[in-house]
């Protein structure tokens, strides 16, 4: 059996034809396989919510890369989840205007509330906290980003309203 | 004042989409230039217009066209126009605006600034966070095929481009332009050598020109209006009109679309609607998180480029930051610089090691650890990694604006740290 056909039955295996298919979209306009490294981490990501190690190495076989130059590429992007993250992640603003406008004192009633710090999913895998470069929503700070959702003009009876019928169990 | 830039944009409106674009004179420059006017005829118009680029250089867009090799001076193959539309400038939030309520703006000086370079690929290179600009672009961008204003012979003109929304996975260095391409190329973000220039050896080694949002924004109405007109919005020394916004603890935060050469208290006084009560101001950063603090004493300023320069600062984004006089100026340089340090792109030891030390100097005198040597060693860091061509990018010299600035005005709040051994703020935010 030729090692090429081997390689092909290991990354099917992994990939699902649609994130394949998806890649293959992507390489339409990109003129090197490997320049499409970034955008299939996403497009993987994007099912499964993070990359793990399988997917890693399926991907990098995929776009003949090695699988470190893939991890160098992976582990560089914030946006990118190497580890496994909860349902939704909370991307918290902790920049300069946030900071003016009394984000630390926020960010720790968001860890009481929810039981964790940065880098930390809660015990019911629904939230995964980060801090995030500035989201560029200044005026209306402080701000975050629960999923795809901004939350702005934050204060701690928002942060009640929005977690407390999520609260994770870690109560203290 | 005449708006231009948000002419179709009004707080609470819906977005533009293309109907509401195009019953507002939308795409009559895209019109005129495809059905009558040559790549050369536009650049020509942009150049004399006089605008300078609104992502932080204030680089002449014109005079940056123009090193894109043309017609039979370039080897064949593709050319790119890029939008960055990275937005992560701690302060900075006017991309943002533009693309979520009017798409179609940016869409149609894209169209008309990679028909100036002859660029037959582009791409908005968008951070991931903004879904929302994301979403209303894509659909923009449907709608444009839909038309005939993207795609093959677009308005019968011959001219081709396609466009494509490419969301970003993070990382401010990003928007440093060589660092952007490579980005797009599927590397690590780390900013490449210059020269060459991406003009003339860009993505995947072709001539490339990267714009900020707000820059194309203003490529429409140049080409539909003229140079004059556009040199006349200005009150000052500078051509057109500028996204300005304020930030901090003012009464009424916001971004407005003013003259180039607004002065500064204006700004603040009429738009922003002054200090919070019982505040008072004590300095602001005028263009964002990487430019030197100004003070009480530069109120009366014209935001230019050339007067903010001389002042010892930068317009940078025009976003402004407000710093007042019960919050910590240290805490405030510490935050700035806990944020570039996280951000360095590691690729150049003055940057990935001296920032941390910088935040680790900061750190203990805001702690009330200092000690009065510490100011010196900030000079020396100061000095050093501030020192354009010690670092292999701009980010750690921005990095250092703020700071050296803080010590100059505000050298008796780091004093006083390291003589009372605390934070003499107590706001709760110092930490
Ligand atoms: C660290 C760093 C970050 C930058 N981030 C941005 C950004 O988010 N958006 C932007 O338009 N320009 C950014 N720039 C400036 C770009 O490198 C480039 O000058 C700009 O996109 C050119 O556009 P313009 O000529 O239209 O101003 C950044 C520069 C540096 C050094
Ligand atoms: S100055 Fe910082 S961000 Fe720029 S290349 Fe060096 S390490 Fe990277």
């Amino acid at each position: 059996m030729s090692n090429a056909k081997m390689i092909q039955s290991d990354i099917s295996s992994v990939l699902t034809r649609q994130e394949m298919a998806e890649i293959d979209h992507e390489l339409e306009h990109i003129p090197y396989k490997s320049g499409a490294a970034i955008d299939a981490l996403k497009i993987v990501q994007a099912g499964r919510g993070w990359v793990s190690d399988e997917s890693l190495q399926a991907i990098a076989k995929y776009l003949d890369m090695s699988s470190e130059e893939l991890e160098g590429v992976a582990t560089f992007y914030n946006l990118i989840y190497r580890r496994p993250v909860g349902e939704k992640v909370i991307l918290f603003c902790d920049s300069v205007s946030c900071w003016i406008g009394g984000c630390d004192s926020i960010k720790q009633t968001i860890s009481d509330t929810l039981g964790v710090d940065y880098g930390e999913t809660t015990d019911d895998n629904r939230y995964t906290l980060l801090p995030v470069p500035c989201l560029g929503a200044c005026d209306r700070a402080p701000v975050m980003m629960v999923g795809d959702d901004l939350i702005t003009h934050l204060d701690d009876n928002k942060i009640s309203e929005i977690f407390s019928s999520n609260k994770s169990g870690v109560q203290s | 004042m005449e708006k231009v830039l948000t002419r179709n944009i009004e707080p609470g409106k819906a977005p533009t989409d293309m109907a509401a674009y195009e019953a507002n004179g939308g795409y009559q420059g895209l019109r005129k230039a495809m059905l009558g006017m040559s790549p050369l005829e536009c650049r020509e118009v942009v150049s004399a217009s006089n605008l300078r680029g609104r992502g932080g250089a204030g680089f002449p867009t014109g005079m940056k066209w123009s090193f894109v090799p043309m017609d039979d001076k370039c080897t064949p193959g593709h050319k790119y126009l890029v939008c960055n539309a990275d937005e992560m400038e701690p302060g900075a939030f006017k991309d943002r605006l533009l693309m979520e309520y009017d798409p179609h703006q940016l869409i149609e000086g894209m169209i008309l600034s990679a028909y100036c370079i002859g660029a037959d690929l582009s791409y908005i290179f968008i951070r991931g966070e903004y879904v929302v600009a994301i979403e209303r672009l894509r659909e923009a961008l449907d709608e444009c095929y839909a038309k005939g204003y993207l795609g093959d012979n677009i308005l019968g003109s011959g001219f081709k481009l396609d466009m494509y929304v490419h969301p970003s996975a993070g990382r401010y260095i990003c928007g440093e332009e060589t660092a952007l391409i490579n980005a797009l190329e599927g590397k690590r973000a780390n900013p490449r050598a210059k020269p060459p220039f991406p003009q003339v050896s860009g993505l995947w080694g072709r001539p490339t020109i990267v714009n900020n949002v707000e820059t194309l924004c203003n490529i429409p109405h140049i080409i539909d209006r003229g140079a004059d007109w556009f040199k006349s919005l200005g009150v000052g020394e500078d051509a057109g009109t500028k996204m300005f916004g304020v930030s901090g603890r003012v009464k009424t935060p916001g971004c407005w679309e003013l003259p180039m050469g607004t002065p500064i208290r204006e700004i603040l006084e009429n738009h922003a609607g002054g200090m919070q009560d019982g505040l008072q101001l004590k300095g602001f950063l005028p263009g964002g998180g990487s430019t030197d603090f100004l003070t009480q004493d530069h109120l009366d300023l014209a935001m230019d480029y050339n007067v903010i320069g001389k002042a010892g600062s930068r317009m940078g984004t025009g976003t402004m930051i407000i710093l007042d006089d019960q919050t910590c100026p240290v805490g405030m340089v510490l935050n700035l610089i806990r944020f570039f340090a996280h951000e360095s792109c590691g690729f150049c030891t003055p940057c990935r090691d001296g920032l941390p030390w910088t935040r680790q100097v900061l750190e203990d005198i805001e702690q009330g650890r200092g000690k009065t040597e510490d100011l010196d060693t900030l000079e020396y860091q100061i000095n050093y990694i501030g020192a354009i061509g010690n670092t292999h990018c701009a980010l750690a010299p921005g990095a250092m604006e703020p700071l050296q600035s803080a010590l100059k005005y505000f050298r008796e709040d780091f004093e006083r740290h390291i003589s009372g051994g605390c934070c003499p703020y107590h706001s709760g935010k110092g930490a």
